[in-house]
């Protein structure tokens, strides 16, 4: 295999740098261990569109979140996103609390998200009247918005792909070769590829890949977070991003809607060792629990659908990263890509590929780029008479097979067969919701796995959840 | 869009979407709809190959196949009409309409005299109990795996944990065993067993199956297939001990932990829900707060035996034609059944008198076992029936018969231990 550009890791930040590299007449190959695009850290988070306001002011991070912000409005459009600028508040509750209004603000405007506002107690009471109602006042951040993380990772990289990009997944790289202080290839599992430019975007592993080239003089350390999903019909529900006024030793736990109409609640902040290990704890459930409550008293966690845990790459020593080498030409570095990740990544796509162009890439700008991405119909979502004339074109549009979030089987057919389509089970629901509600698959989880044995032509025991070895049966029963 | 016009329209075609179907149309309601969103009848008991079915109503043992066959069968030759894949999106309880997906037709809209709500229940699934660990595959509800394994052919692991002692984790755990795979513990937080009595002798006891009570599951282990569970004692608060917890290699674990019925539409409908029973609020004759909208079987509350979901969707279906006819008999009055000493909660909620006097089956259940009970049901101070009960369970279904006749104002059903 040969190509020019080699980017190691197909979360948000690879495939946000495929794109922007798709514009311009040159060979792209995204190379992934998972058998899925977004298949770690994108995956796994609070799903939130930050602007920025409380960054620390002056670092590539700040800039590159108050940059990607305001981009959300257009990518969104042009890559049939789900987004709502739902905004952000945050109340204080005690007199310390109330204090440290002005601080954050100030730190806002030096991070020029100028538009963070004061609001009064009553205020914050009347736009979320389950705000534990000893609100003293608070701040309203109105850009911070959410997303479904899920499709913004694979709505780019399906677009990358339709302008050219290869994906190479379930091949995790297992080495770098370089000659006279430049790249040579990729190795991977699945083959080698001669190349120009490696771009490392491996997130908690991106140490790794860098010691392969010798660049290693940090370490990604993983800062588990938990959360709980609530049903959509709790009674209990906020319209804001509820956060939590910071404490020295953490940012603190918060309360959303997701971009579904789920409540979120979390996470917790662990650093651990291990990078694969995403239990959820019983003591990090029930801080989460207590915490909560002093945001928005009357939450129903009974309500809760799912608990899940996510791997922030935090970098030791901290801060977010952008390094290229005099000495290893085509090699490109980014590490510390943490919470933030998934807001900047579509800033970060930009500033690479800008960063490469100004360090000498002679990339010339297609004139058939293909800006747009039409995402999969809803039908749930569809008014009645579009409902009925989906159904009249492909009677599949009538076999509805995830009951609790009306996911129809001509949905899960176009998940599976779609460029960079479903394999396994988490990733049709991750692309269409059949699995993602109350029931959590109990109903329509024997049936994907039917539908998606039939359509990739395997035996179910062929069908995994999400990577090899995660397989669903075990064969046929006696019978 | 598709219209259509019924006197009486179903919404489900399980046990109890059949049962009420062929006894409106016994009662003499024209055209009767059964909408159901499988590609078949039966509902979950196309899935229960095992026998036990019956036993109350046609006094043998049937399976689940040989029990809805009766139903469907009768429902056949008297005419019933049903869509099948066919999902009920919307239930407007005014205009009585109901509105679902037909590949065959696209968007039906169905107006219709009445409508019976028989949506059954969904199993709760380990969220619901909150247990930590890892989200590998190889963690399915115990009607999932029942699902896979009796309907489509196909094994879900071959050393399995099941956590939670109902019926359905009782019957999986013989079913698993029978189909080669070793079943090493089921795991139950209560100090009492969640399901009947017969199912732990004949799928527990029979097999050498242990059965581990006042135990819970601490924690999943695994990354891509589960490799086994934390399990540990609980004290009296339900309180993992941990310095006892052992770790248990395992690739399957199954949830037996509960089943809520499945409200979404009722909800949606403005239905009043009892946060009891998670089911609609209904009188005797299975009215909802909608008038016109009945409900019967697991959706209105979980039941033990299908036997008991089929008679008291017989009254839905039966006061669901008569309504579609003009023809329920005028209220006087309503009453209350209030729960009193040990007792759960109460089917029907309310009692809806008229000039007919009528015999009333109080369908309950008690919030802890206890053995030498006398149930009894009172108005006032004035005992209106009474029975004896050598023990009562939280697992099994009880009931208690009273005419309304004798009913002055709201009703209390207690449980009075006998020494």
């Amino acid at each position: 295999m040969k190509t020019d550009v080699v980017v190691i890791g197909a979360g948000a930040v690879g495939c946000a740098i495929a794109r922007e590299l798709s514009k311009y007449q040159v060979n792209v190959t995204v190379v992934d261990k998972n058998e899925d695009v977004g298949g770690d850290a994108s995956k796994s988070n609070s799903a939130i569109i930050h602007t920025g306001y409380d960054a620390s002011p002056g670092t590539l991070e700040s800039q590159l979140v108050v940059a990607a912000n305001p981009m959300y409005d257009e990518i969104v459009k042009d890559l049939d996103v789900p987004f709502k600028r739902i905004g952000a508040i945050l109340p204080a509750f005690t007199e310390e609390q109330f204090l440290q209004l002005p601080a954050i603000k100030e730190k806002a405007f030096k991070n020029h998200v100028y538009d963070v506002e004061y609001k009064s107690g009553a205020e914050l009471l009347a736009m979320e009247p389950n705000l534990n109602p000893e609100v003293k006042g608070g701040l309203y951040i109105p850009r911070e918005s959410i997303i479904d993380p899920f499709i913004l990772v694979q709505a780019m990289a399906e677009n990358a792909n339709a302008n050219g990009v290869e994906f190479l997944l379930g091949a995790k790289v297992t080495d770098i070769k370089t000659e006279n202080g430049k790249i040579k290839s990729v190795v991977t599992e699945k083959g080698e590829i001669e190349t120009k430019y490696v771009i490392n975007s491996a997130g908690l592993y991106c140490d790794e890949i860098a010691a392969m080239v010798g660049k290693a003089d940090y370490k990604v350390v993983a800062r588990k977070g938990q959360f709980y999903i609530l049903d959509k019909n709790t009674s209990c529900q906020v319209e804001h991003i509820v956060l939590p006024i910071p404490t020295k030793i953490t940012k603190g736990k918060l309360m959303c809607p997701t971009i579904h109409g789920n409540m979120l609640v979390g996470p917790t902040a662990d650093d651990q060792e291990s990078k694969v290990d995403k239990s959820t704890t019983a003591e990090g459930l029930e801080s989460i629990a207590k915490d909560v409550r002093n945001l928005v008293p009357g939450v129903n966690l009974r309500d809760t659908i799912t608990q899940y845990c996510g791997l922030r790459p935090n970098r030791n020593p901290e801060g977010l990263h952008f390094d290229m080498y005099d000495d290893l030409a085509g090699y490109i570095n980014l590490s510390g890509v943490r919470s933030t990740g998934l807001t900047l990544s579509v800033a970060m796509g930009k500033y690479v590929v800008q960063q490469m162009l100004m360090h000498g890439a002679d990339f010339v700008l297609k004139e058939n780029f293909i800006k747009e991405r039409k995402g999969i119909i809803k039908f749930s979502e569809q008014p009645l008479e579009v409902q009925d004339a989906l159904i009249r074109e492909n009677p599949l549009y009538g076999n509805v097979v995830c009951r609790c979030e009306t996911i129809t089987e001509a949905e899960i057919l176009q998940a599976i067969h779609r460029p960079l389509g479903a394999k396994s089970v988490d990733a049709v629901k991750r692309r269409v919701r059949a699995g993602m509600g109350r029931c959590q698959g109990g109903f329509c989880g024997p049936k994907v796995i039917e539908i998606l044995a039939r359509e990739l032509k395997v035996s179910p025991e062929k069908i995994n959840k999400h990577n090899p070895g995660s397989y669903m049966v075990t064969g046929r029963s006696r019978g | 869009m598709y219209n259509m016009k019924y006197d009486v329209v179903v919404v489900g075609g399980g046990p109890a979407g059949l049962a009420a179907a062929v006894s409106a149309k016994e009662e003499g309601a024209e055209k009767v709809l059964i909408i159901e969103r499988d590609n078949a009848l039966g509902g979950i008991l196309q899935q229960c190959i095992h026998p036990g079915f019956g036993l109350t109503r046609f006094k043998e043992e049937l399976t689940g196949p040989e029990y809805y066959s009766r139903f469907t069968e009768k429902a056949d030759a008297l005419g019933v009409e049903y869509l099948l894949n066919s999902m009920v999106l919307e239930v407007n309880t005014e205009a009585k309409q109901v509105i679902c997906t037909s590949g065959e037709y696209g968007m039906v809209c169905v107006t219709c005299g009445s409508i019976v709500l028989a949506m059954g229940c969904r199993e709760r699934t380990r969220a619901g109990i909150v247990v930590p660990g890892t989200r590998p595959a190889g963690l399915y509800t115990a009607g999932s795996a029942q699902r896979l394994v009796n309907r489509q052919n196909i094994m879900v692991g071959k050393k399995v944990v099941i956590l939670g002692s109902g019926d359905i984790g009782m019957i999986m755990a013989r079913r698993m065993t029978l189909e080669g795979a070793e079943v090493v513990m089921v795991v139950e937080l209560m100090d009492y067993l969640a399901g009947l009595t017969r199912n732990r002798v004949q799928c527990l006891d029979d097999f050498g199956i242990p059965l581990k009570l006042a135990h819970t599951i601490t924690k999943i282990e695994g990354n891509e297939r589960v490799t086994g569970v934390y399990v540990a004692p609980v004290d009296e608060n339900k309180k993992p001990i941990l310095e006892q917890e052992e770790f248990v290699p395992c690739d399957t674990v199954l949830f037996s932990v509960g089943l809520i019925p499945e409200n979404e539409l009722s909800k949606k409908a403005s239905i009043a829900i009892s946060p009891v029973t998670n089911g609609p609020i209904v009188n005797q004759h299975m009215q909802t707060s909608s008038e016109g909208v009945f409900a019967c079987g697991n959706v209105v509350h979980v039941n033990d035996l299908v036997d008991n979901v089929s008679s008291e969707s017989e009254t839905a279906g039966k006061f669901a034609a008569r309504y579609a006819m003009g023809n329920i008999p005028a209220e006087t009055k309503t009453v209350t059944c209030k729960t009193g000493r040990n007792v759960r909660y109460i089917c029907p909620h309310t009692i809806s008198l008229s000039k007919e006097a009528e015999t009333v089956d109080l369908y309950f259940r008690v919030l802890m076992p206890e053995m030498g009970a006398k149930l009894v049901a009172k108005c006032g101070d004035e005992v209106i029936a009474q029975k004896k009960e050598i023990k009562v369970n939280p697992g099994e279904m009880n009931h208690i018969t009273v005419n309304t006749g004798k009913i002055t104002g709201d009703l209390t059903v207690e449980v009075i231990k006998e020494d």
